[in-house]
């Protein structure tokens, strides 16, 4: 190598060469923008994503149902904090971060805002939204900034029994009542879609990312995910005997996948421009969690100053 | 921005069992060292993963630093042996 | 059965029920990431006594009765919670303080409770008291840190110390029941609780330079099934979809 060669060029070398990037290393200062907007929005979804589910932690029908849920929407906490700190690593401030979050500012994935009327969507949502969720992070475990690879593996491996927690919620209404039956339908009509938005538009239409595989911080096209998605949870629909509502879903033989109808996607960009049920409600409480606690934060900043210039007086 | 609710950072380091070092596990935000050690306990070892805690302030790590007119790739480019493609892999063994 | 070994079960798993009840309401909430976190262990520590004793409280009525029964379709009356732990969480000052003294009490009582003449609960309080330790120290710190921290949250903390007060008492007023546990060495001497709680109350509400409430007047009744309007609030939440959909298995 010369020693003309740039030092974007000496990074994308490294890259490909299957190398992780750490915190200290060189990095193109678009490759830290990239990634800083990226974890942050995906600590971001984690967060606005405990909502949803929280939503049923007081009226779970069983306590084993609510311990579950509990233990998995604090994961969900736990997983905010892991991105965060990622996101810290390369010179972001955690408190930046959320109030970008507070203020609109900064994006969150759309699918948190729709909404849970039914109990049967804490089984969707482990199922599918999870289940989408976990195609894209394990893709992410291999992601080049070494921080996000290695938060996503710990988020992978916690991961694994939310969607098993969600499934098994869906088994036992899809084995219930009729009326159980006719709940985990409707939330299946309601989240297959939106699922499949999570994977982001379809590749023609994803401008950055190019990029993004470049740098290897993404691994996998969208379309790709989505497929791989669509495959896995096929069959998993087939076994709870409900219907996945889209009429032209059919196996291909020849390229053993499924082909799926057309995405609506006017209806993606309605959520994500603020439109869905839930936009006002989520962002709402997420403001007013952060603003109650201030106090709290200070006070506790407070008694942390007065104790340390004790103990350096007794020292002294 | 005023910091004056903003937690300071903690790198935390957990021994997972008698035997092994303490292993940097990552990071999380407290006011002082008592509680960055109860939320290191909250936040990660929910799952049992630690018999041992250690925190300190991210802020008195003192790490080296790659130098910039000689980036710390560059010793990558001899050793090819590192690549997966350097190895001759039989092609029905499949993905390794 | 033993009708009073039964209710005494069930007032140590209703308080369990009840208070991780509350404190799931702040999951999603907290004031920030590490306490929300932190505060649902809490409450996952409480839902998990409120199932042992809940289990063991159906085992003990026999035939037919498991845990959900005994949590989804028992009406108010039947519900044997200290009041204290039924009240909204109001701010994290106020869950906090609640915490504080009802961490403080459930310390003494389970180690109590680790010499129970009863092996059930016995082997209960085994498991309990290393999470009710934690509690207890984390409750403290929390209200030491309020307290002594701002003028604002000393204020504060200091409001929701003086309006729980009258809660308290309940924890210690002994009924037909504590005089039954007491006497079979199931349970212990609420006087030596009460003094033990006293004493440590006091002693970190000094540290935390707060002043200990001196009212006298104390609310009751809880433990005997008489319960303030906010019980009905959480069990109708509660248990809506079991009681709507009765013949459901979930």
């Amino acid at each position: 190598m010369t020693k003309e060669t740039s030092l974007e060029d000496r990074f994308q070398h490294y890259v490909d060469a299957e190398n992780k990037i750490e915190p200290k290393d060189w990095m193109p200062e678009k490759y830290r923008k990239t990634l800083i907007r990226q974890i942050s929005q995906h600590g971001h979804s984690e967060v606005v994503g405990m909502l949803p589910e929280a939503n049923w932690l007081t009226r779970a029908p069983s306590l084993r149902r609510k311990v579950a849920l509990l233990a998995k929407v604090q994961d969900e906490a736990g997983h905010g904090l892991y991105l965060y700190s990622a996101a810290e690593t390369l010179g972001a401030d955690r408190m930046d971060m959320v109030k970008d979050l507070l203020s609109g500012k900064a994006k969150y994935s759309s699918i948190f805002n729709y909404p849970t009327p039914s109990w049967a969507d804490m089984g969707a949502i482990g199922w599918l939204v999870d289940g989408a969720a976990i195609a894209n992070q394990v893709m992410l475990c291999r992601t080049s900034y070494g921080p996000y690879a290695r938060a996503m593996v710990k988020i992978c491996k916690e991961e694994s029994f939310h969607q098993r927690q969600g499934y098994e919620i869906m088994i036992s209404l899809a084995n219930g009542t009729p009326t159980q039956r006719k709940m985990a339908q409707d939330a299946l009509n309601r989240w297959w879609w939106p699922s499949l938005m999570m994977f982001g538009p379809t590749d023609d239409l994803s401008p950055n990312s190019a990029q993004s595989m470049k740098w290897k911080i993404k691994r996998k096209s969208n379309d790709e995910l989505r497929q791989e998605f669509i495959d896995k949870t096929v069959p998993q629909a087939e076994y709870l005997g409900l219907s996945i509502p889209d009429k032209d879903l059919k196996w291909n033989e020849e390229t053993k996948h499924y082909e799926h109808g057309e995405i609506e996607w006017t209806e993606f960009y309605d959520v994500i421009k603020g439109n869905g049920k839930c936009n006002k409600q989520r962002l709402i409480a997420r403001n007013k969690a952060h603003d109650n606690g201030e106090w709290i934060r200070e006070a506790a900043n407070a008694y942390a100053k007065k104790q340390s210039e004790r103990k350096k007086h007794q020292a002294a | 921005m005023s910091d004056k609710d903003n937690w300071k950072i903690w790198e935390v380091f957990i021994r997972s069992r008698n035997g092994l070092s303490h292993k940097h596990v990552g990071s999380l935000h407290a006011p002082d060292e008592e509680m960055a050690i109860k939320n290191a306990r909250d936040v990660y070892t929910r799952r049992s993963e630690g018999i041992s805690i250690w925190v300190c302030p991210s802020e008195s790590i003192t790490a080296s630093s790659p130098d910039e007119s000689e980036p710390l790739f560059t010793p990558a480019d001899d050793k090819v042996y590192r690549h997966p493609t350097f190895y001759e892999i039989p092609d029905e063994i499949g993905h390794m | 059965m033993d009708t009073k070994l039964l209710e005494y079960t069930l007032r140590l798993g209703d308080n369990a029920l009840i208070l991780g009840q509350r404190l799931v309401e702040w999951c999603g909430h907290g004031p920030v990431l590490e306490q929300d976190i932190a505060l649902s262990n809490i409450a996952l520590d409480q839902l998990g006594q409120a199932r042992m004793l809940l289990q063991y409280a159906a085992e003990q009525k026999g035939e037919g009765f498991t845990e959900d029964k005994l949590a989804f379709f028992r009406p108010e009356e039947e519900f044997k919670n200290a009041l204290i732990l039924e009240l909204p969480n109001e701010d994290w000052g106020f869950t906090l303080a609640r915490q504080f003294y009802f961490d403080t009490y459930n310390y003494f009582l389970y180690s109590e409770l680790l010499k129970s003449s009863d092996e059930n609960i016995k082997a209960i309080a085994q498991k309990a008291i290393k999470e009710i330790s934690y509690h207890a120290q984390w409750s403290a710190e929390w209200i030491i840190r309020l307290g002594d921290g701002t003028e604002e949250s000393h204020h504060r903390i200091q409001k929701s110390i003086d309006d729980l007060w009258e809660w308290t008492g309940e924890l210690f007023t002994k009924d037909e029941i504590d005089l039954f546990a007491e006497n079979d060495n199931i349970g212990p001497n609420l006087d030596v609780i009460k003094e033990n709680w006293h004493e440590k109350v006091s002693q970190i509400l000094e540290i935390a330079t707060l002043k200990k409430p001196e009212a006298e007047w104390m609310q009751s009744g809880g433990k005997q099934g008489s319960h303030t309007e906010y019980l009905g609030f959480i069990l109708a939440e509660m248990q809506s979809l079991p009681r709507m959909y009765p013949e459901a298995n979930w």
